[in-house]
């Protein structure tokens, strides 16, 4: 380590001087040293680019950039230009702009005095109208690495971390991680603006706010509870690497506050896994057990799930490992396709894929055991790819598998890259070890080899046959003989020194053949390798024990050559071994065991998956590939014994519940990305560019009313005591239903799958006496209406009913929803007439503001009608539940008895809808209803004209 | 997350490097090159090596290596995927991505490396909205600036950064409006020697081109959908979408771009449309040997395999190859002992052959392995799963374009052992 670091230095070292020289060189100009004159045509070259920077002429001054970049790019040292470059940079041309970015980034920590003449023009720009001019200045800002301006940048950050542009925030979010690497005493402050960007709710500050928090504060758990479901919600439409930081992050997260779902299926091992792979008994049983998994958890496994999908194979992985570590053992099962797909991948992202399925492999067969194919070796694969797939394939065989395996291995140990026959063989001996049926015809397998050409091959089979024979010695003193004959052709070390272990180990198997054997190695003691030489001394020791007058002058004359060994490991044992075995009076009581210590029955080794603890290592992360802990690797935790606090979640304004669900956070349940979030982000735009004045504030004064709407329409169906009782229609009545029956509602409550959606709830019935399995709504129209299909029912038992929930978006108008009804069987075509009032959501607002808006909505806008009111109607209650009733509106307060105003939204395009009852003399009273959707406008005055004559 | 990233030529020459934090040394590089000598192939050296303060992941492409230097845990995908992003989008900008053509480009490259990474974490990626912050370099706009002094750098927020459709530019407008989809599959198979199949998987792309203005709304469904086992799609796709209904809805990015790629489920049988008949011996203390090939159409519903390409590496031992091709040409490397036959189109009636003989070296021994045979090949208009397009509509604009639908197959990694 510390040679490397000195060669480092020395490297990194020698640059400057050569640098100095330059400089020096600059000014004085006529350079005559030696020294001068070997960077002289790099320094005249600098010369005329100075000259350039310093002209009037933009493309001059463009053209040099250029080449400048060049040299940076090359490696070269361009920073003596520095005073002459950095003038540049207030400069209006927006690439030379640029280009002197990428020069001061660069340079700038070597320059710190020169670069702070910049400075200022970035605090300028930071200023700038347009978004991209105050990102950019943001990014250079805080790459300059010189740490006098540390309070600039955090002030700067501060700033952009509430910057209207999310992609200015989005920069902060980079800019934060960038601060903390130049002073990490900033972090307290630091951390605040993390909190506060945590908050955000753009998908674009998402993934780079959490990169920040990783590198910054991942010991701050506590930050995340509350983003925790956004995150969560927001995942799908956020960019691909952000994604990857996200996902590693909740895997983390979910591991501190989550109980494990695997404590009940700690019981099943390898054996029952196969039972419940993709078995429903299974996952029936994991339900009724009494382990509840939090819906949070859940929430977080069912919104990934979608991402396996991903063309970016790094988020996939990401979800893989986090299925891995997080979902219940039967449910990881989901990731094995994906990750296999992977394997058609680059070769680079094969080989991390399939490092991390060997380790899976090992406690899972299962889950890869049906694509076993995917892993045979192809001629064509880089040596680690086909070493991995080896370890994969070892990993899966089972005694169903195993003679595919086997012939498959076959082919294998004929390849001409012979590095991965021998490997092949090592893998053919784990799999005889593991698989005790087998191992009779491997090890015959493995003898045949012996007579292979290729010496590694032949050295590793003898490895291989050493291991397997110390499993079961007894019968195989055949092969020890064959092997015997072999030392004299095998040169390799290593198989010498196994087989002359083995006729150690076993020679009173081969009583016959051992001596013979010791007399040969006798004589080529001296030209041995040491590993060798140690086998040859124990082969001695342990026949001078058990045949001492055949073997007694050779083992002398060994352990004599051996004393005088140059390795001193070798002398060593060799004075160890003649005081154990050959008695004299010094010896103490050690030799009378010296039989029992040599000869002791030792354990068969166990081949091993290198693969074995690497789950030590959370899947997927530079650490798990390196088998070591990589710097910044952060340890997974163990589940937690006793559940955390699960409101610690909740936020205040409560998201998560249905009937308040903010648009934002449901939207991306409904598509993969969301087409809606864009209008606001556009809109936010739109302001910044200062087009549009006030819009971005409208639109937050659009949400917060319409929250407030909610409020009311809370009130007014909970609080009030004329509780509008849902009116439910038929959709499919039981006979023409072929037993199904179909009604639906209006719940009135936002709906969860778009804020453009009506909610519609849906109760099927089964009148059939037979189960109704797969109903799912089929094909849909017209073409402007879009429907949330509510998630197949896979079966409903007779007599039994259920209530599922869809979003439809009317588009605003009365015309019918018409889509197919599904089942396993039969298909019923039938479609939903939303009534009018079913398409408003209910806003409030103040009386002047209500009157200021009718006002705006006046002449085409306005309709109205005189009616007769049924004489009960006259006081305020029963008029407004009739308009309740009829109408999803909210009732706006009023300072007249007489008069009564009612406002609400359009659920799809929000258009604003009044209606006021000005109730006049003898039952007469004025209806009138503004928007400007004025089709719908006439046909809910008609409609509240009906509810309001009548009595 | 990326500190640095340095491009190695075959060579073993560093020729470009950039740093998004501070400046790390390229000595470091000394580490890869290590690794590189100890491969005994390019590909052989390992995507990731750690050094004693860095880790260095790199990917080949082209024949470079691209070295990114890391300094602390990352997920290794991560970097590998952000790295072929990277050569996609050069390819993407200069046509091909070579050591010369980088260096040409050497502004633009920096440019876009500026853009992808800030202090190493990914910034803009989608090659639509990097082409409206760096306009790809054209002669004709080389031209046009050197006269006018305007620049390829764009001064505005590309509006696909901030909406939730980043891969599509807004105001595209086209006087042609076209919508091109390749169906494009692909067979992996091993085949034994004996003829039978060991393994065989289609995969396949769709790659689309479309060129539409506006904002237009596509949807594709298929006739089969069913065929269809696992996917992956482009951000565009509308997932949901796709688990209820089957329907790929999408609003795509304008220009080239890979819609789906698809794995076709293995329950199915695939059709192998060509077969081989092999005959390769070596004979013991000869220093001759037989080679004999002969390709078959099979399986092919009618359609002609076009673009045939057989090539093997032969046994070390073999000197020399006297072959006789029935069609085609064949070439032998001795150095690389790589025998590479370009068939072209397999013609039902006279089937292709290549016979002939080794030479081997004198008093060598005889192979253990017969050589393994690869074989690629493509069908016209036909994809071997059967997966059709059923229709494409469009919504949200109102011209109508023009669309077009393309099949092929082609061979992916098609091995035959003998």
């Amino acid at each position: 380590m510390s040679t490397n670091n000195l060669s480092y230095n020395e490297q990194g070292g020698g640059a400057e001087p050569a640098v100095e020289l330059g400089q020096e060189s600059t000014p004085t100009a006529s350079g005559s040293t030696a020294a001068a004159g070997l960077f002289s045509t790099d320094f005249k070259k600098n010369e005329d680019l100075k000259e350039m920077l310093e002209s009037n002429k933009e493309s001059l001054k463009l053209e040099a950039m250029k080449r400048i970049v060049g040299l940076i790019a090359k490696g070269k040292n361009a920073s003596e230009l520095f005073p002459a470059v950095v003038k540049n940079v207030a400069s209006k041309n927006i690439e030379l702009k640029k280009l002197v970015y990428v020069y001061l980034v660069r340079y700038a920590e070597e320059q710190q005095d020169l670069a702070l003449l910049s400075i200022s023009t970035f605090q300028r720009a930071l200023k700038d109208p347009n978004q991209l001019i105050r990102a950019s200045a943001l990014r250079v800002l805080s790459s300059i690495r010189v740490p006098i301006i540390v309070p600039i940048m955090m002030l700067a950050i501060k700033e952009a971390a509430t910057d209207l542009s999310p992609y200015v925030r989005k920069t902060a979010a980079h800019a934060i991680q960038k601060l903390y690497s130049l002073d990490p005493e900033q972090k307290e402050h630091l951390i605040e603006v993390i909190d506060k960007l945590l908050k955000d709710k753009s998908t674009l500050v998402a993934g780079s706010v959490v990169m920040a928090f990783e590198e910054v504060c991942p010991d701050r758990i506590d930050l995340i509870h509350k983003n925790y479901r956004k995150l969560c919600n927001l995942l799908v439409d956020v960019e691909e690497w952000g994604q990857v930081v996200i996902i590693t992050m909740l895997t983390r997260y979910a591991r501190t506050q989550f109980l494990s779902p695997w404590r009940e299926d700690a019981l099943f091992d390898e054996n029952s896994e196969k039972a419940f792979y993709d078995s429903d008994v299974e996952k029936e049983k994991a339900d009724s057990k009494p382990y509840m998994m939090d819906p949070d958890h859940r929430l977080l496994l069912r919104n990934t799930k979608p991402l396996l999908q991903s063309r970016n194979t790094a988020v996939v992985m990401a979800v893989a490992q986090l299925y891995w570590h997080l979902a219940p053992k039967q449910e990881v099962s989901i990731v094995t396709k994906s990750l296999v797909r992977l394997l058609r991948s680059h070769r680079e992202v094969q080989y991390i894929v399939l490092q991390n399925i060997a380790t899976m492999s090992i406690q899972r067969k299962g889950m890869f055991e049906p694509f076993l194919k995917s892993f045979y070796v192809r001629s064509t694969d880089a040596t680690h790819i086909k070493t991995l797939k080896l370890e994969i394939l070892t990993n899966l065989a089972t005694e169903a598998n195993i003679s595919t395996i086997l012939r498959e291995f076959q082919t294998y140990v004929k390849s001409q890259d012979k590095q991965f026959a021998a490997t092949t063989i090592q893998a053919i001996g784990r799999c005889a070890t593991n698989i005790s049926e087998i191992t009779d015809t491997c090890l015959n397998g493995l003898v045949l080899l012996l007579s292979n050409r290729d010496e590694t091959v032949v050295a590793e089979c003898v490895v291989v046959i050493k291991k397997l024979l110390q499993t079961q010695p007894s019968q195989h003193s055949d092969i020890i003989k064959h092997m015997a004959k072999l030392l004299d052709n095998i040169t390799v070390p290593m198989a010498r020194a196994s087989i002359l272990w083995l006729i150690g180990e076993y020679c009173e198997r081969v009583p016959k053949i051992a001596p013979d054997v010791l007399r040969k190695v006798a004589k080529s003691f001296t030209s041995e390798e040491d590993i060798v030489k140690l086998q040859t001394l124990n082969l001695a020791a342990k026949l001078y024990l058990t045949n001492s007058k055949q073997t007694k002058l050779l083992t002398q004359y060994i352990l004599n050559l051996g004393k005088y060994d140059q390795n001193y490991d070798i002398r060593d044992r060799t004075r160890f071994l003649r005081q154990l075995i050959v008695p004299n009076e010094k010896s103490g009581a050690l030799s009378k065991y010296a039989k029992r210590i040599l000869l002791a029955s030792k354990p068969a080794p166990v081949l091993e998956s290198a693969f074995k603890d690497r789950d030590r290592f959370q899947l997927g992360t530079l650490s798990h590939t390196l088998n070591a802990k990589a710097s910044g690797y952060l340890e997974l935790s163990d589940w937690p014994t006793v559940a955390p606090d699960q409101s610690v979640r909740n936020v205040e304004v409560k998201e998560w519940a249905p009937s308040l669900g903010k648009p934002k956070a449901t939207k991306s349940d409904d598509k993969f990305y969301s087409d809606s979030g864009e209008e606001e982000e556009q809109e936010e735009e739109a302001s910044e560019s200062g087009s549009s004045g006030s819009s971005s504030s409208s639109s937050e004064e659009e949400s917060s009313s319409g929250s407030g709407g909610r409020t009311s329409c809370r009130l007014c169906c909970l609080l009030s005591p004329v509780f509008v009782p849902p009116k439910s229609h038929e959709l499919l009545h039981r006979m023409s239903g072929k037993g199904l029956a179909v009604s639906y509602h209006f719940p009135r409550q936002p709906c969860a799958y778009s804020h453009r959606m009506v909610s519609v709830q849906l109760t099927l019935t089964n009148g059939r006496d037979q189960p109704l399995e797969d109903i799912c709504v089929g094909e849909a129209g017209p073409p402007g209406i879009a429907i949330h299909r509510f998630a197949t029912i896979e079966r409903l038992q007779p007599e039994a009913s259920i209530t599922v929930s869809m979003g439809i978006d009317f588009n605003d108008s009365t015309q019918a929803a018409n889509f197919q009804l599904c089942t396993k069987t039969d298909q019923f075509s039938v479609s939903i007439q939303p009534a009018v009032g079913e398409l408003l959501m209910p806003v409030t607002m103040t009386e002047q503001d209500f009157l200021k808006e009718q006002g705006q909505l006046t002449g085409m806008n306005e309709s109205s009608v005189t009616i007769t009111i049924a004489p009960d109607s006259m006081s305020s209650q029963p008029v407004g539940r009739k308009v309740v009733s009829v109408a999803n509106m909210g009732v706006v307060p009023s300072s007249q008895n007489s008069i009564h105003r009612f406002a609400a939204k359009t659920v799809s395009s929000g258009s604003l809808v009044l209606s006021s009852v000005v109730l006049q003399e003898a039952s007469t009273a004025k209806l009138v209803v503004n928007t400007e959707k004025t089709v719908l406008g006439s046909v809910l005055l008609r409609e509240l004209k009906t509810a309001l004559s009548q009595g | 997350m990326i500190h640095s990233l340095f491009l190695v030529n075959s060579s073993g020459d560093i020729f470009l490097e950039k740093h998004w934090k501070s400046v790390v040394s390229r000595s470091v590089c000394d580490y890869f090159f290590e690794a590189q000598e100890r491969a005994s192939e390019p590909e052989n050296v390992p995507p990731v090596i750690p050094t004693p303060h860095h880790y260095l992941i790199s990917v080949l492409r082209h024949r470079i290596y691209f070295v990114a230097v890391i300094q602390s845990e990352v997920p290794p995908l991560f970097v590998i995927e952000f790295l072929h992003r990277v050569v996609d989008t050069f390819q993407d900008y200069f046509g091909v991505c070579t050591e010369a053509a980088i260096k040409d480009n050497v502004v633009v490259v920096y440019e876009l490396l500026e853009e992808m990474l800030d202090n190493g974490f990914p910034l803009a990626t989608e090659s639509n909205i990097l082409k409206e912050l760096i306009k790809p370099p054209t002669i004709l706009r080389t031209v046009v600036n050197t006269i006018t002094g305007s620049t390829n750098v764009g001064e505005q927020l590309p509006t696909g950064q901030l909406s939730v459709v980043p891969w599509r530019r807004t105001g595209v407008k086209y006087t042609n409006n076209e919508a091109y989809f390749d169906v494009v599959e692909e067979i992996d198979a091993i085949i034994d020697k004996s003829g039978s199949t060991i393994t065989a998987e289609i995969q396949g792309v769709i790659d689309a081109c479309v060129k539409l203005s506006g904002m237009p709304d596509l949807t594709l469904s298929f006739m089969n959908p069913r065929l269809l086992d696992d996917v992956s799609f482009h951000p565009c796709v509308r997932f949901k979408r796709w688990e209820a209904e089957r329907i790929l809805s999408f609003i795509p990015p304008d220009g080239n771009f890979r819609l789906l790629s698809y794995h076709v489920s293995s329950q199915n049988l695939v059709a192998i449309p060509v077969y081989v008949k092999h005959n390769i011996t070596f004979r013991e203390g000869s220093s001759q040997g037989r080679f004999e090939l002969t390709l078959g159409p099979k399986q092919t519903m009618g359609k002609a395999v076009e673009s045939v390409l057989v090539s093997s590496q032969l046994p070390r031992g073999v000197l020399n190859v006297n072959l006789n091709p029935s069609q085609g040409t064949y070439t032998f490397d001795p150095v690389t002992k790589l025998l590479s036959w370009d068939v072209g189109k397999i013609n039902p009636q006279k089937l292709p052959s290549l016979k002939g003989s080794m030479s081997l070296q004198a008093g060598a021994s005889k192979p253990d392995e017969n050589p393994t045979i690869n074989i690629q090949f493509k069908i016209q208009q036909m994809a071997i799963s059967g997966l059709k397009v059923n229709r494409l509509d469009m919504y949200g604009e109102k011209y109508k374009p023009f669309k077009g639908i393309k099949y092929m197959t082609k061979a992916g990694k098609f091995q035959v052992r003998t």
